[in-house]
């Protein structure tokens, strides 16, 4: 704070202090030597109802020098005055500080004990499983539901299908620096509605709906538009994300509407990065209760 | 002077309360108007683009502020759900704050980032379908209002003339930024960039 704004808040505080000290000390003056016993202030209700006007009560008084010496004693200890940093040397920045410092102190052996852990064997550890459930409650259950059932769009974790692997190191990933998937629009390379019908036919049928004539005529198409990703048999690509087409599970939902809006529109599924709210330690336990989720 | 003088004097007693409540805010609120720490940008914070202006204009006619904070406070149980802590520097080009006061939902100063845009905007047009327990409400209308650019160009003059850093290609190129976009696309934009543009996140 500048030299001038540091002095206008110390006189500020010095005099107004003072003068509350002034201004309590003048209105006790006006007390009971002024006052005559029958100084009524004139108001008079239900005939015989009337105000005194009496000072209010040394107990009453008193409080507010209480109060007054309070604040003194405060404004000596902790930073009152402009850049004066306080007897006790407190500070906002210094308080947060130490409650990370001790709460890292507290915490971070624990969580040392499990990034040294196998992975598996932290799936199966009930202390690192209840940390996990807590930080899976706090950061996860918006998308991925408090279930972790999901919901459109949003992968159902407890089914052990894995649209970007079920490695330690892949669900780390997936956590630690988030992913985005990209399904591209394929209208123009379908031609028209009956080719868009045809390919939804064809891909449905991949997980057991009925294909006809037509679905089977889209073959081609998928392997040539679609394989890149999904691979040639549907069976899909962690490496992309690419679901596998051929379990019936479904990330945006299997109905023909669905996977007729999916080659329309396109998809962009994200997973937003979470590293740096969690750091290494946090992201392996969350890891290793998400894997669990799915081995029930 | 006798206490009575000032009892009995409307006038004379509506000066010396105003000068009484005013002593408060001489020392507290004018230093601080005045301070480099709360006027001056961090590291890293940039003014809003047009459509994140309009976002947040969108996000202060709905009342968004009535439930949801955007100041995430030096506790650590609060930085831990949220991320760092608020600082001064950080909304100098919010005009006014929006703080808030109340946390129904949780706080959005560094909500940007957390979730897609997808997520943001299914959350928006029906919270329940993405959360089933959440009370908040649909704002399903803002799919369909589409942006004023006129009123956006007028905005960003505005701020110029207040003195925020606005170039005038901005000025210029504000109107075709929102050409077109719809108030949930702006309001999305908005939340989707809150606290992100902070060199120091953790």
């Amino acid at each position: 704070m500048p030299a001038f704004w540091h002095w206008f808040v110390a006189a500020g505080t010095i005099v107004f202090t003072i003068w509350c000290i002034w201004l309590v000390g003048w209105s006790a003056k006006q007390g009971p030597a002024n006052v005559a016993d029958d100084d009524l202030v004139g108001h008079k209700w239900d005939g015989d109802l009337e105000e005194w006007n009496n000072p209010a009560p040394k107990w009453w008084l008193y409080l507010y020098f209480i109060t007054i010496a309070w604040a003194v004693g405060y404004m000596i200890a902790f930073p009152s005055f402009g850049n004066y940093e306080g007897m006790l040397g407190w500070s906002q920045e210094g308080q947060y500080e130490a409650e990370m410092q001790a709460a890292t102190e507290t915490y971070e052996p624990i969580y040392e004990k499990f990034a040294a852990m196998d992975f598996m064997a932290l799936t199966q550890n009930d202390e690192a499983q209840a940390l996990g459930r807590s930080l899976f409650a706090s950061y996860c259950t918006t998308c991925h539901g408090s279930d972790a059932r999901g919901a459109p769009g949003y992968p159902n974790l407890t089914d052990d299908d894995w649209q970007w692997g079920s490695a330690e190191a892949e669900i780390f990933q997936t956590i630690y620096n988030g992913r985005m998937a990209a399904m591209p629009v394929l209208t123009p390379a379908l031609g028209g509605d009956q080719g868009i019908d045809n390919m939804v036919r064809y891909v449905r049928s991949l997980s057991g709906g009925d294909a006809n004539a037509g679905a089977m005529s889209a073959k081609p198409m998928f392997v040539a538009l679609c394989s890149a990703c999904h691979g040639v048999d549907g069976k899909g690509n962690k490496i992309f994300g690419a679901p596998n087409l051929t379990d019936d599970i479904w990330l945006y939902g299997g109905s023909a509407e669905s996977v007729r809006e999916t080659l329309v529109k396109g998809r962009n599924g994200v997973m937003p990065a979470h590293g740096e709210l969690f750091g290494d330690n946090r992201t392996k336990i969350l890891a290793a209760y998400v894997y669990s989720l799915s081995q029930n | 002077m006798r206490h009575e003088t000032i009892e009995k004097s409307l006038n004379l007693m509506m000066v010396l309360i105003v000068v009484a409540i005013s002593i408060g805010g001489l020392v507290e609120i004018v230093p601080l108007m005045m301070s480099s720490d709360a006027t001056e940008p961090d590291e890293g914070i940039s003014v809003y683009s047009p459509l994140r202006l309009a976002g947040r204009d969108v996000y202060i006619r709905e009342g968004c502020y009535n439930c949801h904070s955007q100041m995430i406070r030096p506790f650590r149980s609060e930085t831990e759900r949220y991320g760092p802590y608020t600082t001064a520097g950080e909304t100098v080009y919010d005009r006014p704050f929006q703080f808030g006061s109340k946390r129904t939902g949780p706080d959005l100063a560094r909500v940007g980032g957390r979730y897609s845009d997808d997520w943001q905007r299914l959350h928006l047009m029906d919270p329940r379908a993405l959360v089933p327990e959440s009370n908040m409400p649909a704002y399903p209308w803002l799919a369909d209002n589409v942006i004023d650019p006129d009123l956006v160009t007028a905005k960003v003059k505005a701020l110029q003339m207040l003195g925020d850093p606005y170039t005038d290609e901005q000025l210029a190129g504000a109107a075709a930024a929102v050409e077109g976009r719809t108030e949930l696309d702006a309001l999305v934009a908005y939340l989707q960039g809150l606290g992100t543009n902070r060199k120091n996140r953790r």
